[in-house]
Formats: C-alpha cells, sequence, structure tokens
C-alpha cells in the first residue's frame, strides 16, 4: 500500500490520527489475542476452526492498521513495535475486548456486543476521507459481517437453547453488559478525527447499537439488562487487571529478547 | 450370506486392492479392514487435534505479528484436518463422539510426540520442520492408500503439511542466522525433538505389529524403519545448513549403503510416552476432556434450539 499522499492531504494532525487508529486497532489486537488463548479448548472442532478464523481476520486488520501507524511515524517503527512494545496505559482498547474467556457463553456475548458496534463503524469508516482507514474498512466489512452473523447466531441457539445454556449466557449478558456504554464514548482523538471528516462519529452508533442487541437478545429469549452503570476508561489506557496477564503473554519474547528478529 | 458369498465378496475386494482402485465407503470390505481404519484413520485424527495443544501453547506469546497469523493459521490447519480425517472415519459406521470417547478413555492412542512439551519459541520451528517432516514422509504414501475417502483427506493434509514443514524450517533458519542466543535456542530444540521426531516414525519392523497386513491393504507402503531412514537421509542436510548439531554422536554418512548410520533410539522411553507416561500425556488428554466436558452445556444448546427450530417449521408448515 502506498500511504505517502496521506501527510500531504491530511490535514488532522498526524499524533492525533495516531491515536485514533489505536482506538480501533487495539480493540482488534486484544479480542485476537483472547481468541488465541481458546484454539484448541472449545466446544467442538467446528467452533475452534470458526474462532480461530475470526481470530485471524481480527489479527488481519490489526497488522493493516499498525503499518499504517508505522508508516505515519517520523522514527523508524515496524508493526511489532506498535503491537508488542507499548506500555499497558498507551494501549487503547476498550474494557469489552479484554474480559476473560469464562466460558463459551462469554466468548459468544463479548463477540456479539464487539461485533455489532464494529459492523457499524467499519460501515461509517468506508467513507473515511483517510484513503488507508476506508480500503481497511471495505475489506474489514465483508469479515465482521461473518463475525456478527457467527456470534448473533451462537447467541440465539444459547439463548432459547437449554434452562441450563440459557441461565449461563444471560449471566453472561449481565455481566458484560456494562461494558457496552464505552464503545460509543468519544475521546479527544476520535472528535478531532471525526471533525476532520476521517473518523467516524461513534455516538451517533449508539442508538442503532441497542437498539439492534436488544432485538437479538429479545429473540434469543434473553433479557435486555436494565442497569445503566457502566465502566470505562480504556479508551484512556485505564484498563482492567485482566490487561496486565494479557500483555505479560503478548509482550513476553519481544521483552525476553529486546531488538531480535523473529 | 453363505460361506461362498463371502468368499467371492472377498475375492472382489482384494482383487480391486491389487489394481490400485479404491475402496468406498459402501463397498464390501472385511471387518478386519473396517477395524483397522477405523483404528488408523482415528488415531490420525486425533494426533492432529491433540497436536493443536503444544502449539497452540504459543499463540499467545508469538514473537511477531506475522509469526502469530501464521501460527495460528497452522492451528487452524490441523483443526481442519482432524474434522476431515473424522468425517473419512465415520463413514466407516462410527461415530465422531464415540472416536472422542476412545481416545477420552485412552483407549486409542496419538502421535507420541505431542506429549512432550514446547518450551521455548524454537519448538515451534523445531515441530514444523521435524514433526510435520516426519509426518509427511508417513503420509504421502497414503494419499495412494486404498479406502477412498482416507487417501482423498490426505491428498489435502499432505499439501498443507508440508506447507507447515517449510514454515517450521524457515523459523529455525531465522533463529540460526539470528543472535548466538537465538541459534542456542534452536539448537536446544532440535536436541530435545530430535528423538522423538525418530521414534514417532514408529517401533522398529520386528515390534511392529500392524505393518504385514496394512502393507497389503496399502495402508502402509514401507516399513517404519524404511520411512525412519528417509526421515534422517532427508534431515541431516538440513541441519547442516541451519548450522547446528544433530544430537547423535554416532551419526554418520555411509558411503556403502548410501544412507547415514545412526545410534540406538531409547525404545524404553518410546514404549512409556506410548502407555501415557510421558512428560505431557496427562494434561493433553485433560485439555481435550475439559474442553469436551465443558462444551458439552454449548452442544446441547444447539441441539436443543435446532430442534425447537425445526419444530417450528413443522408447526407453519401444517
Amino acid at each position: 500500500m502506498n500511504f505517502t499522499h496521506l501527510r500531504e492531504k491530511n490535514k488532522m494532525n498526524t499524533e492525533t490520527l495516531k491515536d485514533y487508529i489505536l482506538e480501533i486497532a487495539d480493540n482488534s489486537l486484544i479480542l485476537g489475542q483472547r481468541f488465541g488463548e481458546l484454539c484448541g479448548h472449545g466446544p467442538s472442532l467446528e467452533t475452534d476452526i470458526a474462532l480461530t478464523n475470526m481470530s485471524l481476520d481480527l489479527f488481519g486488520q490489526v497488522r493493516s492498521y499498525y503499518q499504517y501507524i508505522a508508516q505515519l511515524s517520523e522514527e523508524e517503527k515496524t508493526e511489532d513495535d506498535i503491537a508488542f512494545l507499548r506500555l499497558e496505559r498507551d494501549y487503547k482498547n476498550v474494557l469489552l475486548v479484554e474480559q476473560p474467556n469464562t466460558d463459551f457463553g462469554y466468548v459468544i456475548t463479548r463477540q456479539y456486543f464487539f461485533d455489532v458496534f464494529h459492523l457499524m463503524l467499519m460501515q461509517q469508516l468506508q467513507y473515511s476521507k483517510d484513503e488507508t482507514l476506508s480500503a481497511i474498512a471495505k475489506k474489514g466489512i465483508k469479515e465482521v459481517s461473518y463475525h456478527k452473523r457467527f456470534s448473533g447466531d451462537w447467541l440465539k441457539r444459547l439463548g432459547d437453547g437449554t434452562k441450563e445454556s440459557h441461565e449461563r449466557v444471560q449471566k453472561a449478558v449481565n455481566d458484560l453488559w456494562p461494558y457496552t456504554n464505552e464503545l460509543f464514548e468519544m475521546t479527544e482523538a476520535a472528535t478531532a478525527a471525526t471533525e476532520a471528516g476521517v473518523g467516524v462519529d461513534a455516538g451517533q452508533l449508539k442508538e442503532p447499537y441497542y437498539k439492534e442487541v436488544s432485538e437479538l437478545l429479545k429473540e434469543a429469549t434473553l433479557e435486555v439488562p436494565e442497569s445503566k452503570y457502566f465502566h470505562k476508561g480504556g479508551k484512556q489506557g485505564v484498563h482492567t487487571e485482566h490487561m496486565g496477564y494479557i500483555l505479560s503473554d503478548m509482550q513476553f519474547m519481544q521483552r525476553t529478547y529486546p531488538g531480535m528478529k523473529w | 450370506m453363505s460361506e461362498k458369498e463371502i468368499k467371492n465378496l472377498e475375492q472382489i475386494f482384494e482383487a480391486k486392492i491389487v489394481r490400485d482402485e479404491k475402496i468406498e465407503p459402501k463397498d464390501w470390505m472385511p471387518e478386519k479392514y473396517r477395524q483397522t481404519h477405523i483404528r488408523q484413520i482415528s488415531q490420525h485424527a486425533h494426533s492432529e487435534i491433540v497436536g493443536m495443544l503444544p502449539e497452540g501453547n504459543w499463540i499467545t506469546r508469538a514473537p511477531s505479528l506475522r509469526r502469530k497469523v501464521a501460527l495460528l493459521a497452522k492451528v487452524q490447519d490441523e483443526a481442519g484436518h482432524g474434522l476431515y480425517l473424522y468425517s473419512a472415519c465415520e463413514t466407516l459406521g462410527i461415530s465422531r463422539d464415540e472416536l472422542y470417547e476412545q481416545l477420552h478413555s485412552g483407549k486409542a492412542k496419538y502421535s507420541s510426540i505431542f506429549n512432550y512439551p514446547t518450551l521455548t519459541w524454537a519448538d515451534m520451528g523445531a515441530i514444523g520442520w521435524l514433526v510435520d517432516g516426519a509426518a509427511i514422509i508417513n503420509q504421502v504414501p497414503l494419499c495412494n492408500t486404498s479406502f477412498g475417502p482416507y487417501a482423498r483427506a490426505m491428498v489435502r493434509v499432505c499439501k498443507e503439511e508440508s506447507f507447515h514443514q517449510r514454515q517450521g524450517y524457515e523459523i529455525m533458519l531465522t533463529l540460526c542466522n539470528g543472535t548466538p542466543e537465538q541459534k542456542e535456542m534452536a539448537q536446544d530444540a532440535l536436541n530435545r525433538w530430535w528423538w522423538p521426531s525418530l521414534m514417532m516414525l514408529g517401533p522398529t519392523d520386528d515390534e511392529s505389529v500392524h505393518t504385514a497386513q496394512s502393507m497389503k491393504w496399502k495402508l502402509k507402503r514401507k516399513t517404519n524403519d524404511e520411512l525412519r531412514q528417509q526421515f534422517i537421509d532427508q534431515t541431516v542436510p538440513q541441519a547442516d545448513i541451519l548450522g547446528i548439531t544433530i544430537p547423535d554422536p554416532d551419526l554418520k554418512w555411509d558411503e556403502e549403503t548410501g544412507h547415514y548410520d545412526f545410534g540406538p533410539i531409547d525404545w524404553d522411553e518410546f514404549w512409556q510416552v506410548v502407555k501415557g507416561h510421558g512428560p505431557c500425556n496427562k494434561e493433553r488428554i485433560s485439555a481435550r476432556v475439559n474442553a469436551w466436558n465443558n462444551g458439552e452445556w454449548v452442544r446441547d444448546a444447539a441441539m436443543a434450539y435446532a430442534e425447537k427450530q425445526q419444530a417450528k417449521k413443522v408447526e407453519k408448515a401444517s
């Protein structure tokens, strides 16, 4: 991909643009990483294959975003520097994606809550004035549509399956619900990106998001949580206690053997 | 069926095999042929899915995004292999659930190699290079085996395995061209995986109980010892290119035979691992059992949901 055109055209501050891209990309990174823990441990071979596929899609997106950030950086940087060598506070993913793989119900619910947002975001981001982001979004739409179909279908199966599955997945829905609202929080970078025609006004996605999610939950015979108490912080780099462990696994090689090629 | 009729069917069956024609699931086959194939194909399928575990162990710690994606894709391929091998096996009249049950209870075996731990990143290279290398040698002849579904599955499996092997070798090559620490990591991995890889090709010919019958059915084209020699002859020059040393002081080229001579294999270790007492046998099986048990409510939910949907359809139609 040729990225050079962007520096000239883009009136937006490059650092802000990079922050905005991280906000989007880090979600895919951490969620992909969570999937990576599951490979070979799922309820069936078919779901193992599907979850691995989604993980591959997410890491593919991550690489495109980080390669772009590396291009935008003044100093010499690679996608791996960005993926592996930041401090916890510099990761901008939402808290939702770092929540653990408690059971398949949590995995699916976390995925569905993210996918609905992710698809809406990609559908808007394809119109970004930033050609690279637009291209990544266009490619992502196909992938994320599949993710949403997968997680949505499973949510229905679990919700409207057996009594046990219904109870389990309802618990997952209740526990993960407080992490949904952060998806729509606008940071300074996001606001600037939106004003420049580069980013997406996530706030506008909120209403259609809750409408769509609530409809599916009802179809899955699940209750839509009424709680109005939500968590946030991820976009500011203030994460949950899970994040440190995710990073210590993920960064292990790069931290233990600094500066080596693999 | 009269004895004469059976004799007749047997003759048709034998003649087909001699003519290199495929036996298909609906064809008549001797019960022993069926059982042997269930045993071998399921053993192969189990090896694929247990084999996901030692490599899956490094997905979250892969050193770069490129390596992470490649490793994920590789482990996914293994799940895919498992899937179509189980499917091939199911055509012989046994269900995947029954096959899992045999794995979980210890009745069915899987490749002994996966009972060794993956301790460093270099193990991802060594497994690809050596373990997949040995697997290919074992499996390429199976693309022409007599049972149709198995032969066809193996064509695809072999293509992917050979990609995995190159990928593993490339990991090793990168390490060996890297820092002294990286090269040491590669050497250490070779030291630990070399002998188990040789064992993976099975007991020596005089100890191998199934060889004769399997050769007749083209389920095997070469003996274990022949395959092992082929593997060694192929791998030694590759280690030379890497600049690392195969941990066998007796290894030397024999001009006369045109093969490498090699030192004695510790068969006691092999049988210990096969009998369930290797370094990770318990971990591997309990990981599979846990995945299965923890997934039960999910599978039940999927069934219940499907039944409800079906009932709704019927209700609508009537």
